[in-house]
């Protein structure tokens, strides 16, 4: 049992974005897009249906010019460590979204999602989409997804998955080459597109690791962490504003106004 | 008439053509609302007003409302088939319990037809007992729904077999009859059953630990709202079934149940909800200002046009406070209008309390860089609805029609 109150593995992977070093560029989210074969409509400008498993958010400081700050702050699934079940975990009726406790990854089973959207009304942080269309590319496009990730069929939920199957491919390589199966360490596709290298991945539980260590710096803050959903994604921000907005310490002045 | 060999005995319908005509009206809804839900099923969710914000809807508002609403059901069986033998008073209801039954089960019935559109893979719906997830409300609520509907059907079975053509068949009386001896035993299994469905549906928004507009502490594994649905739904319940009650009358132009009997729902209904609003205004007190402050939310944070402070404020004083003190005034309850017109008003607070607790909850926002937004459902919404109270509304006058609902139905009508 670990200090979260729930079974954990030695490994337990997480993610630091360093906002300081965050340009906008999105490039973390087309490089998703691409990677986990997202579908997408010809008109996307309906945001409350289009599938962005990371999403990037433009916060600002609420303050007249001069003043005015901004900053972007890209938002994967959380993978929250919420002792006994992650929100979405808990409420899944068909056990169709699951933590796995030996990584800290929570995945979603598609073939078993009965598209239900209870996960989607208990995360907080909007991380999970639903495919409210049967998935589509233009041509050539459906020539050019990824064979490592399955496409999602209409009515089932999604989200980020960490690029799971990355773990798995590193994982096959490690076993193939004798190594040890719980040192193996990747990087999702958002880390690896990002040009500013804002975003580090890696074992939470490893003191040695970048993420581990970014993740004690005095810089670091987790998305709402008043609501004891103990994200394993943290955030870096040399903007005080920044971190308070992170955990809604002073909505009324700065965040809910704006809408 | 064609059908007065099927009408009981000594009572009298209207012509067959006229009722034949207000069932062509009612299939008429049914068939709208057929027609859309196949297309949702057919074309998928995207016909809705649902979006990735607001994963529930009307859909799930209209069920969580229509089952609190048919509770009159299962608290009318228990208070008839289990108190009455301790407190005699009781045994008035024995005059309204079958259309307590029906009522009961149209509402869970047409409730899971609804749920049928709600889910994106509805041929994966039986998944929901094969891998059920046991820590879920929802999957309390699955089982718990298709157990007890199976109970409704079993309780409405010997009221069917009552009409009096089927009495005629020796196999189906004694059936019947066995069926009605037994009653007793499935009405406290629906009671049981039924007391957990009501408050596993408070459970599914109580439970939402990341969402502190819907959150709830509670006792044990159940959070408040658990309590606090099944208190609604047995003091709104009896209210509803009354309500239906009286809508027959003036339909029918007859006096179906003696004064005495809704004089009893008042009584039962003024009372519950007497300690339903008193711990909801405890609850809301808490929640308001120690809970949520502790998640860096106040009071303001959660109600925004059209999703304002009135809401709160009809729910639990309009709806809550004013229709508790008219039932509970003897005075007041002498009022055939305020009687009724506070059954409606408990029977509005319910629903308004599902509407919250299903899309206000998730309307408001969670993170601070988040934007309100407003659900507007569509017509591939509302005709599912609309239909499942046509639905409800053709079972009740069928049964109205050909069943011996009212016992006292033949003395109360001597002219008929």
């Amino acid at each position: 049992m670990s200090e979260q109150g729930h079974k954990q593995g030695a490994v337990r992977f997480g993610m630091v974005i360093d906002l300081d070093k965050c340009t906008g560029c999105m490039a973390c989210s087309v490089a998703c897009q691409a990677e986990n074969n997202i579908s997408f409509r010809e008109d996307e400008s309906n945001k409350l249906r289009s599938i962005s498993w990371m999403e990037v958010f433009y916060l600002d400081n609420d303050q007249d010019y001069a003043n005015y700050q901004y900053t972007y702050l890209p938002r994967p699934c959380m993978h929250c460590d919420a002792p006994h079940h992650a929100p979405c975990t808990f409420v899944c009726p068909v056990n169709a979204t699951t933590r796995d406790e030996e990584n800290g990854i929570v995945g979603h089973i598609y073939p078993r999602c009965i598209g239900c959207r209870y996960c989607i009304v208990a995360c907080p942080y909007h991380a999970r989409d639903f495919n409210w269309w049967d998935p589509a590319w233009p041509e050539p496009m459906e020539a050019m997804l990824n064979p490592e990730v399955s496409p999602r069929m209409r009515g089932v939920v999604e989200k980020c998955t960490f690029c799971h199957h990355r773990l798995l491919k590193a994982r096959a390589k490690a076993f193939l080459e004798e190594q040890d199966l719980y040192e193996v360490t990747y990087m999702p596709a958002c880390g690896e597109a990002c040009p500013t290298k804002a975003i580090s991945f890696g074992n939470l539980n490893d003191a040695e690791s970048q993420v581990a260590k970014l993740a004690k710096d005095p810089r670091a803050f987790r998305l709402l962490s008043k609501l004891n959903t103990e994200p394993k994604v943290y955030y870096l921000s040399k903007h005080e504003w920044v971190r308070k907005q992170g955990d809604k310490h002073f909505q009324n002045s700065n965040g809910n106004k704006r809408g | 008439m064609m059908d007065k060999a099927l009408i009981p005995e000594g009572v009298k319908r209207c012509p067959l053509p006229v009722f034949g005509i207000w069932l062509l009206v009612l299939l008429a809804f049914i068939g709208w609302g057929v027609y859309a839900g196949v297309a949702v099923l057919i074309q998928a969710l995207h016909l809705t007003g649902l979006n990735d914000y607001f994963g529930f809807g009307l859909y799930i508002t209209a069920d969580l409302a229509i089952i609190a609403l048919g509770a009159g059901a299962f608290f009318s069986g228990f208070l008839y088939y289990g108190l009455s033998r301790l407190f005699p008073a009781l045994k008035e209801l024995h005059k309204i319990i079958n259309l307590a039954v029906i009522v009961g089960f149209v509402c869970y019935t047409g409730a899971l037809a609804v749920l049928l559109l709600e889910v994106g893979q509805p041929l994966r719906a039986w998944f929901g007992y094969w891998h059920a997830n046991v820590h879920s409300m929802l999957t309390e609520v699955i089982f718990c729904i298709t157990c007890y509907a199976i109970v409704l059907v079993i309780e409405y079975v010997p009221i069917i077999l009552s009409n009096r053509k089927l009495e005629a068949i020796r196999s189906a009386r004694v059936f019947g009859h066995t069926l009605h001896d037994l009653m007793a035993i499935f009405a406290l299994t629906g009671t049981f059953l039924s007391f957990f469905h009501q408050g596993s549906l408070g459970g599914v928004a109580g439970v939402l630990f990341a969402r502190p507009f819907a959150y709830r502490t509670g006792f044990f594994i159940w959070p408040w709202t658990f309590f606090l649905f099944i208190l609604s739904a047995i003091a709104s319940g009896p209210a509803f079934t009354a309500l239906v009650c009286r809508s027959m009358e003036a339909v029918t132009r007859k006096k179906l149940v003696d004064r005495s009997v809704y004089e009893l729902i008042a009584k039962i209904v003024g009372t519950l909800l007497s300690i339903y609003i008193v711990l909801k205004i405890v609850d809301t007190v808490y929640w308001a200002l120690f809970q949520s402050p502790q998640f860096g939310f106040n009071l303001g944070d959660y109600y925004r046009a059209p999703y304002g402070m009135w809401l709160l404020f009809v729910e639990i004083i309009v709806c809550g406070v004013l229709p508790t003190a008219a039932l509970l005034y003897p005075r007041t309850r002498q009022s055939n209008i305020v009687m009724f017109l506070s059954f409606l008003l408990a029977c509005v607070g319910v629903t308004i309390n599902r509407f919250v607790m299903t899309i206000q909850a998730i309307a408001a926002p969670v993170m601070p860089f988040d934007k309100w937004e407003v659900y507007v459902p569509t017509v591939y919404e509302w005709a599912p609805i609309i239909a499942m109270i046509a639905y409800c509304a053709l079972i009740l006058s069928l049964s109205y029609r050909y069943l011996p609902l009212f016992p006292r139905e033949k003395e109360l009508n001597p002219t008929s």
